[in-house]
């Protein structure tokens, strides 16, 4: 319990540090954002520069003629209230633009990482069980491949090759544009259509290093007593493999798993740029590029929450899953 | 060294990384980058006067990828060589210190780990305006150094707790003489195989944070070329400009192996353990 305590601190700490930085480094902006978009206001608006400043540093979220305390106090009682900022570019507030963007990563990432960790799983634990096979030096060398090539290269690589020089696949958009949204087949049918090159690259990255992982885990298991047990009860080798070898190899990846969920947002904004997906990743990358400070720390935060809570449960479940690992030290 | 020259992989490696140094140190010279504009030359295909085809300018790509090769090579080095100093020197203080001090260390040392760290370095790269290699890879080297410091702390734990170490302390050589005399030496080389490592990590980013033209001091690089061909240009779309887009992705492709081929290499020659699963 105590432990548990501890774990949360240090997370919650991280979520502050996070926090912090990006605090700073937007107060650092060179230039004054606030300005800039005051007069547009007083161009669009008709307001004197006076009440469109006001506006526009309301709406950004700071003063910069105010001591930096001041300005820190506002910017923490806001995040507590659970807004994230103000778009400059989308003229939106942050929390608008995460409920649209975020269940296009969600789905993506999620139906990526349970893709690649079954396949990983599966081959893992054959490569360990039949050594000496075919599959083995296969599963390694593509694995040493995909370690060593960026995902966002490989993303390029399928965009060229299956979305625009054989057209088999859209090279923008997470649906056709005349498309409503509704559940119905047509709708999922395109749905999947967009997403399959972004799922693809997050596979293919991803599922050599999870045989791998799986299967270095699976050797060391394969030396313990209780698989040369049910070897010698004369189980089948399904019953071994499944029920003892797998069972207990998977325990390792677990945390992995967190791991690798919060990577692969870090990931999705190459991944979804490149593809000209409208997720979390895309629209991190618009902020960045045109320098959107408001959206840029909203979208970071949540990135890194999410990822720290992430790591936070994977640890939990890992110690429920496996009694030996009682989280003390 | 016999066994360096029986480990293929390490030899591929080695190859392949000798082969992008002399790209990038003596390649400069012998092809020049031409600032010439031929826009009537666009996205050539590549021929004999251009063996990689021509930009959207065009300009030789084959120049521009060797030309970048010194960028890429350049900016990655010092990254490395950064966040080597510092996780040596966090590494080294919090395993000697101990206590609160290495308490306070280890801390930041997880909260950096936990952070993902290219959407980081891509909002510093953003807000600082990068337009030089040395401030671009303190950016790159300040999110890299989190791991290896933990690494290094728990070789000087253990080296600690060694006679030779507590032979200096008994004859109180001083704490100068006990870090730079008898722990560097013993941390230093497996801080040294750790290089080609964190230039490969720092090749990733770097390229990375140009390919979203958020550092653009230099057009040759080959993150500079991506933006330009996809984002920037449109040549992605353009059949006939195909080398132009694949002579990037394959540079960094190449490189990638090398060096991810080399340091596992190493580390097999290093570390007997794993030579024995083989």
């Amino acid at each position: 319990m105590k432990i548990l305590i501890k774990r949360t601190g240090v997370a919650l700490l991280t979520i502050a540090v996070a926090a912090f930085i990006t605090f700073i480094v937007v107060q650092n902006v060179p230039g004054d954002p606030i300005y800039e978009w005051a007069m547009e206001l007083v161009q669009t608006s008709g307001l004197d520069f006076e009440t469109a400043y006001k506006v526009a540093a309301q709406m950004y979220g700071y003063d910069p003629n105010e001591p930096l305390i001041h300005r820190l106090a506002v910017y923490v009682k806001r995040l507590l209230r659970g807004n994230l900022g103000y778009s400059m570019i989308y003229r939106a507030s942050v929390n608008e633009i995460i409920a649209k963007a975020l269940p296009w990563t969600a789905f993506v990432v999620s139906i990526s990482l349970l893709l690649s960790f079954s396949l990983g799983v599966v081959l893992g634990t054959v490569i360990a069980w039949k050594r000496r096979s075919f599959l083995d030096p296969v599963v390694t060398g593509y694995a040493s491949f995909t370690a060593a090539t960026p995902d966002y290269v490989t993303a390029m690589l399928l965009l060229l090759f299956f979305a625009i020089n054989l057209k088999w696949f859209p090279t923008r958009g997470a649906y056709d544009v005349g498309l409503t949204p509704g559940f119905n087949l047509r709708f999922i049918g395109n749905v999947l259509h967009h997403a399959a090159l972004p799922i693809l690259s997050f596979t293919l990255e991803a599922v050599g290093g999870w045989a791998l992982a799986m299967k270095g885990s699976a050797v060391s298991v394969l030396g313990e007593d209780y698989i040369m047990a049910a070897k010698a009860r004369g189980l089948k080798d399904r019953r071994i493999v499944v029920s003892y070898l797998a069972r207990n190899s998977i325990l390792p990846l677990i945390t992995g798993l967190a791991i690798s969920f919060g990577g692969m947002f870090g990931g999705s904004i190459l991944i979804e740029t490149i593809f000209n997906y409208p997720g979390m990743g895309w629209f991190f990358s618009q902020a960045l590029t045109r320098k959107d400070y408001g959206m840029m720390q909203g979208l970071f935060l949540l990135t890194i929450a999410a990822t720290i809570i992430a790591n936070l449960l994977a640890d939990l479940i890992y110690a429920r899953l496996d009694p030996r690992v009682r989280l003390e030290r | 060294m016999r066994t360096f020259l029986s480990n293929k992989r390490a030899l591929v490696g080695a190859f392949i990384l000798l082969f992008y140094f002399l790209m990038a140190t003596v390649g400069p010279f012998v092809v020049p980058l031409e600032e010439e504009q031929h826009p009537e030359q666009a996205f050539r295909p590549p021929s004999w006067d251009h063996p990689l085809g021509t930009d959207y300018l065009g300009r030789d790509v084959l120049a521009q990828i060797v030309h970048g090769s010194r960028d890429v090579l350049f900016v990655a080095f010092l990254a490395a060589l950064f966040a080597i100093a510092i996780a040596v020197s966090v590494g080294i203080l919090s395993g000697l210190k101990g206590g609160f001090v290495d308490q306070v260390l280890m801390t930041l040392t997880n909260v950096m780990l936990t952070i993902p760290h290219l959407p980081v370095m891509m909002i510093f790269a953003a807000v600082f305006r990068v337009r030089d290699p040395f401030s671009f890879a303190s950016i790159l080297a300040f999110w890299m150094w989190a791991g290896l410091a933990r690494a290094v702390r728990s070789q000087v734990l253990s080296l600690r707790e060694r006679e030779f170490i507590q032979a200096a302390q008994l004859l109180k050589l001083g704490t100068a003489h006990i870090v730079f005399k008898e722990i560097l030496p013993n941390v230093m080389p497996y801080a040294a195989i750790n290089f080609v490592s964190m230039m490969r990590g720092a090749i990733v980013s770097s390229v990375a944070i140009m390919f979203l033209g958020l550092a653009p001091f230099s057009a040759t690089n080959w993150g500079m070329m991506l933006n330009m061909a996809t984002i920037q240009t449109g040549a992605i779309y353009i059949p006939r400009a195909l080398s132009y887009v694949l002579s990037p992705l394959l540079a960094i492709m190449l490189l990638q192996l090398g060096g991810y081929f080399f340091a596992h290499g190493l580390e097999e020659i290093f570390n007997p353990r794993l030579r024995a699963h083989e």
